[in-house]
């Protein structure tokens, strides 16, 4: 058991937790959280965005895919941080100026359908709460690396602190948070990767396991071709869908903040996922046993005990400890506040009142996550994550993408192309999580389900919208107005706001 | 790249006679043109969108040139797939470090462009306010 470990986890869940308490004493309501931070400058904004975005995935789990199966892995960065340029061409500034706060929201302004807010609803929990379940994985494979706990201790623990926090009302304090976990896990990442990148080239250790040429060379597994292409498009498309991710949008000034805090946050990420190969590179050299024990996922916390070893391997492991809980809770804490705004809104706010509903649905959402992630035990990290991403690309890609640069789309059009590939994609995520994927090409298919249902959910919602023509939205002009011009320009945007539709 | 003021779009005054909402109130400017949904409000409208969902595509489109094409390149040259540069295999070179400058690279070019077409839609729609 490290102890240094469990302190360095301990310092950052509580930080989290004192910067919530502090943050509590500010703001009081829903709105204080989005109205408060639009006066957060770009840098600490972009800060909090990559502090969100920066999962477990991304922290753990790409370093162990690189480790057990080599270069083609490296998509999934590649794609995490495409996915980032294709927001901001498409949806960056007309999101920001739709004043949507949340994807239902944007629905519902868009094609003025209520149906078609539910049915966005309904996905933001299924996308939230796909995603959650890997931050709690992640979690408590990271406690059981570190002090040898079952592994729902470590589970327990985030879901307990997020809840504290989210429950607690420090919404507005999350912003703050966020941006200094980014800064956590990039630093948490980069310093121990100096010492053994050092220790590597000063022994010169056996190259042998690097030499294998599945690993080495990209493209050599069946049917690469279709999964790495089902990837590219799933994390490419998917990033714009996630709705933590939106939500943020919010808290830029305007629709030009909206790009430049974007270019920001590529900045960031192609920093921080510069580092992650190199932990699995080193993983392979180090501990390639951790393959046959099915353990990859712990690849990058058990680097420095093995390199290094003694106080020194022991500190930098407590600094890895403590970067990975920062990215478990910023993630869950991004996820469950926007998970728990729309269940709280469309699910209990006929019966409760704005906050109390959202706080019974923080609850609901960390605890639907805790059973789900116990359920499922066994699923690759960066797997998972990426089946949410899928299911995000098949269903509100298509949504905003139409929504913002078509005029045909419709309501009807968007529940069923919403319907389509929201039921396409995640059929194929049940299937790999309860263990059913079937060999061949078909498994192929169920494990990257996006270059099928992406385009199947594109047809229907643009099939579905000629055949309707005539329910096209009575505003729609004044929507275009709004969502395309610039803000200094004074012009008639139509009254909608989602502070009136959210009663 | 030309100036906002050389842009040789429609005169509006000329086209304001035939605004159908002439009954309702008279627009003298691009600006209400928009406001009243009248044909010339779409048409600037639609042109301001087109413009921008090309310089949209035109990305995606040099993104998928440089980094889409790449997965089709491995897979067909076992030359390329095989290459080394400064001792290390040019697949993990080009997808752990190569591509993240262009994705970067893409995205200060878009913003630049997307910049531009904005000032100048509001030069054109703004320029016409005024003492009318």
């Amino acid at each position: 058991m490290n102890t240094l470990a469990v302190l360095a986890v301990l310092a950052v869940s509580l930080v989290t937790l004192a910067v919530g308490a502090v943050g509590l004493r500010i703001s009081r309501t829903t709105s204080d959280f989005y109205v408060a931070s639009r006066a957060v400058g770009p840098v600490l904004n972009a800060s909090a965005i990559s502090g969100e975005y920066l999962s477990a995935a991304s922290f753990l789990g790409v370093a162990g895919l690189v480790l057990l199966r080599g270069v083609d892995m490296l998509w999934y960065p590649v794609g995490w941080t495409a996915g980032y340029l294709m927001l901001l061409v498409f949806v960056a500034a007309p999101l920001r100026r739709s004043r949507a706060y949340t994807l239902p929201d944007f629905a519902e302004f868009r094609v003025e359908s209520l149906p078609a807010r539910r049915v966005a609803s309904a996905l933001v929990v299924l996308i939230g709460l796909l995603y959650l379940v890997p931050q709690f994985q992640g979690a408590g494979l990271t406690l059981s690396a570190l002090t040898g706990s079952p592994t729902w201790v470590g589970a327990m623990v985030v879901a307990l602190v997020v809840l504290a926090n989210v429950v607690s009302g420090g919404m507005r304090s999350i912003t703050i948070a966020q941006a200094f976990q980014y800064w956590l896990k990039l630093v948490a990442l980069l310093t121990p990767l100096v010492f053994l990148l050092r220790r590597w080239l000063d022994t010169g250790a056996v190259h042998a396991h690097l030499d294998s040429r599945a690993w080495v060379e990209p493209m050599q597994g069946p049917h690469s071709t279709y999964l790495v292409y089902s990837l590219i498009l799933a994390t490419f498309l998917g990033t714009m869908g996630l709705p933590h991710v939106v939500v943020r949008f919010y808290t830029n000034r305007d629709g030009h903040a909206a790009r430049r805090t974007t270019v920001t946050v590529l900045g960031m990420l192609s920093a921080f996922y510069l580092l992650p190969t190199m932990y699995g590179v080193l993983g392979r050299v180090y501990a390639s046993d951790l393959i046959a024990s099915g353990r990859t996922d712990s690849v990058v916390l058990e680097l420095p005990r093995r390199i290094l070893g003694g106080t020194g391997g022991d500190l930098l492991t407590a600094l890895l400890g403590a970067g990975a809980f920062a990215a478990f809770l910023s993630t869950s804490s991004g996820l469950v506040v926007s998970v728990g705004g729309v269940l709280g809104q469309d699910l209990l706010g006929r019966w409760l009142g704005g906050v109390p509903a959202f706080r019974v649905a923080g609850v609901l959402a960390v605890a639907a996550a805790l059973v789900l992630t116990l359920l499922s035990s066994g699923l690759a990290v960066a797997h998972a994550v990426e089946l949410a991403f899928a299911v995000a690309a098949s269903t509100f890609c298509p949504l905003l993408l139409l929504g913002i640069w078509w005029r045909g789309l419709t309501a009807p059009g968007a529940v069923a192309g919403l319907s389509v590939g929201g039921i396409l994609s995640s059929s194929a995520v049940l299937t790999v999580m309860l263990g059913g994927a079937p060999s061949g090409w078909l498994g192929a298919v169920v494990t990257q389900p996006a270059l099928v249902s992406v385009p199947a959910a594109f047809a229907s919602m643009i099939g579905v919208s000629l055949l309707t023509r005539a329910h096209l939205p009575a505003h729609l002009a004044r929507t275009l107005v709004r969502l395309h011009t610039p803000e200094d320009l004074d012009l008639d945007r139509g009254s909608y706001h989602p502070e009136n539709a959210r009663s | 790249m030309t100036p906002p003021e050389a842009e040789p779009g429609p005169r509006p005054q000329r086209v304001v006679v035939t605004s159908p909402r002439v009954g309702r109130r008279r627009p003298t400017t691009i600006a209400s043109e928009i406001d009243a949904q009248s044909t010339v409000g779409e048409v600037y409208m639609r042109s301001l969108m087109r413009i921008q969902l090309r310089l949209a595509l035109t990305v995606v489109g040099l993104l998928a040139a440089t980094v889409g094409v790449l997965p089709l390149v491995f897979r067909l040259s076992s030359g390329v797939r095989r290459m080394h540069l400064l001792g290390v295999p040019l697949p993990w070179l080009v997808l752990g470090v190569g591509v993240y400058p262009v994705i970067l690279a893409l995205a200060v070019f878009y913003v630049r462009r997307a910049e531009r077409i904005e000032a100048d839609f509001t030069d054109m729609v703004g320029r016409e306010r005024g003492p009318s």
